[in-house]
């Protein structure tokens, strides 16, 4: 299960005949264990990963941290369970430390997640006060190089 | 005008180039080359390895060390070594750091040999024990392992060679360029022959740490043939480690007391960065290197499964990181195939031959290289078969 986990994060788009040769196991057992995977909730969805600055020039992701005060009866769960449902933000984390949730937001332009930011998380009453940071350039993502591949350096020496 | 034709020795100017040379150079003058020729992992040195020796640096430990390495270094050698193969070295008089697995060779074969003794080499092999071993007057007597025996050394191989003059066996196993390995009761066949000789046998295992579904056995650990053998091994493969030049000899002391007095007269010390940050890889890196074993071995399966549906049979093998694929099938000979697909398909591969004349007929190719770097080369020999069909 590990080396499927591992190759499947490396990239979701090997056939499962692939997976199964590379892994010494038949395409039926693989298919099995992907299925459980799922099932067990373990693997929640297959996504690409994007150069946002590539694709979008425009588009700004920011990374908010927010102040909450918990709640009598849900502590964060029902405020994070909110913010969530929001299709600008891509993840929503509880955390250690000097604050209390942290929120990654994608939008079109800055004016767009400022509005967010304003508007949408400011305004939730148990949110107290929350910091903006925009990313100016990602370097890695999802495990992946996405700032150049690298160059093979290596020499042709005999070996 | 100097004759440099005369100042010259006779043995190094007989001495031929390797065989791989001419396909890099092909390869150099050539636009979008996918190569699958370099025998040298693709993961950089683990960081915390990096960082180490930024911190020696920064400390300015820039002096030589003992001529046989840092003591620091050498005891954890020997403990590795005892953790791998549950074997005790010295580390003041067992153990020689070198300057990569290739110095340890060269030591071990020059102290060693002399002019007329016999020197058992298994091929398909790595390139470079036979020029030394002929530079000092020793005459190579090849053993040639099989792909029916899925390149393995066997007992009655051994035994048809060996003669009163035989003097040193090199054994290089996990295997490059075939990836075979030797089991325990292979080793115990070998110790079987070599028992009641006087033959000392060099075991390089610089590609020890990568074995799939096998643990490495060493024939050091195999009855008493620990007082015979003297282990090749160094950082190179096992930790991505290449640039680094460090690697080991571990033997009994009487050899490896002679053989530290041509380390120290020829090199000094090995670099004393690499010793360093060295110590930091034995200490803290097995998680590392399982995490590259992994990722080699899927591609080793990959591979395998590829050309072995091309028509190009395919023995699995078990350690390093290589395949090698028999061509003859494409009834050209190695160097044929090698030199059309670079050609026609701008991939390198290196020719079986290159690593002995046994070798013919059958390719070297590398996994030290990402799946989907190696999934395009596989389209593109598909290709390259299919154009050879007509």
């Amino acid at each position: 299960m590990d080396e499927l986990i591992r190759l499947l994060k490396q990239n979701a788009r090997m056939t499962d005949d692939e997976l199964a040769v590379m892994l010494g196991v038949s395409a039926d057992e693989v298919r099995k264990m992907i299925a459980k995977l799922e099932a067990d909730g373990i693997i929640k969805g297959y996504s690409a990963i994007i150069d946002e600055a590539e694709y979008d020039p425009n588009s700004v992701f920011a990374l908010i941290e927010l102040n909450v005060t918990p709640q009598s009866q849900s502590g964060y769960e029902e405020i994070a369970r909110q913010i969530a449902s929001y299709d600008e933000v891509a993840s929503v984390r509880l955390m250690s430390g000097t604050y209390d949730i942290l929120v990654e937001v994608i939008g079109a332009n800055i004016r767009d997640v400022s509005l967010f930011v304003s508007q949408r998380l400011a305004t939730i009453d148990a949110v107290q006060s929350t910091a903006t940071h925009f990313v100016l350039k990602a370097y890695k993502d999802n495990g992946i190089i996405i700032d150049g591949e690298e160059k093979d350096e290596r020499s042709w020496v005999i070996s | 005008m100097i004759d440099y034709e005369r100042l010259l020795n006779g043995k190094i100017k007989n001495t031929k180039p390797s065989g791989i040379r001419k396909y890099f150079d092909m390869a150099e003058t050539m636009d979008n080359v996918i190569s699958l020729g370099v025998g040298e992992p693709d993961f950089k040195t683990p960081w915390v390895v990096r960082q180490e020796a930024i911190n020696i640096l920064e400390r300015g430990r820039t002096n030589y060390t003992a001529n046989s390495g840092l003591i620091d270094l050498r005891k954890e050698i020997s403990a590795y070594i005892n953790r791998k193969l549950g074997l005790s070295f010295d580390p003041k008089s067992e153990i020689i750091v070198t300057v990569g697995g290739s110095e340890a060779i060269d030591l071990a074969i020059r102290c060693i040999v002399e002019p007329g003794d016999e020197v058992l080499i298994c091929e398909p092999s790595f390139v470079c024990y036979r020029p030394i071993a002929e530079l000092v007057g020793g005459k190579v007597v090849s053993i040639e392992t099989k792909a029916e025996n899925e390149f393995r050394l066997t007992a009655d191989e051994l035994k048809s060679k060996i003669t009163d003059n035989t003097k040193l066996l090199i054994l290089p196993f996990p295997n490059n360029p075939t990836g075979a390995i030797m089991t325990r009761a292979d080793l115990e066949a070998i110790a079987e022959v070599l028992k009641d000789t006087n033959i000392a046998v060099i075991s390089d295992e610089i590609y020890s740490e990568l074995t799939y579904g096998e643990k490495h056995c060493s024939l050091a650990q195999i009855g008493d043939m620990r007082e015979r053998t003297i282990i090749v091994d160094g950082f190179s493969k096992a930790y991505a480690m290449t640039g680094w030049r460090l690697g080991f000899l571990a033997g009994p002391k009487p050899l490896i007391e002679q053989m530290l007095k041509l380390h120290q007269y020829a090199i000094m010390s090995s670099p004393t960065v690499s010793q360093y940050a060295a110590i930091k890889a034995l200490k803290e890196c097995d998680a590392d290197i399982e995490k590259m074993r992994n990722e080699y071995n899927a591609r080793r399966r990959y591979l395998v499964d590829a050309f072995n549906r091309l028509g190009l049979d395919c023995f699995t093998p078990k350690g390093a990181f290589y395949v090698f694929p028999c061509i003859k099938s494409t009834g050209l000979t190695s160097d044929e195939f090698c030199e059309k697909l670079i050609m026609s398909k701008r991939v390198a591969v290196v020719p079986g031959n290159a690593f002995g004349g046994c070798g013919e007929g059958y390719i070297r190719v590398s996994y030290a290289y990402s799946i989907s770097h190696l999934k395009e080369a596989i389209r593109r020999i598909t290709e390259f078969l299919e154009e050879l069909k007509g």
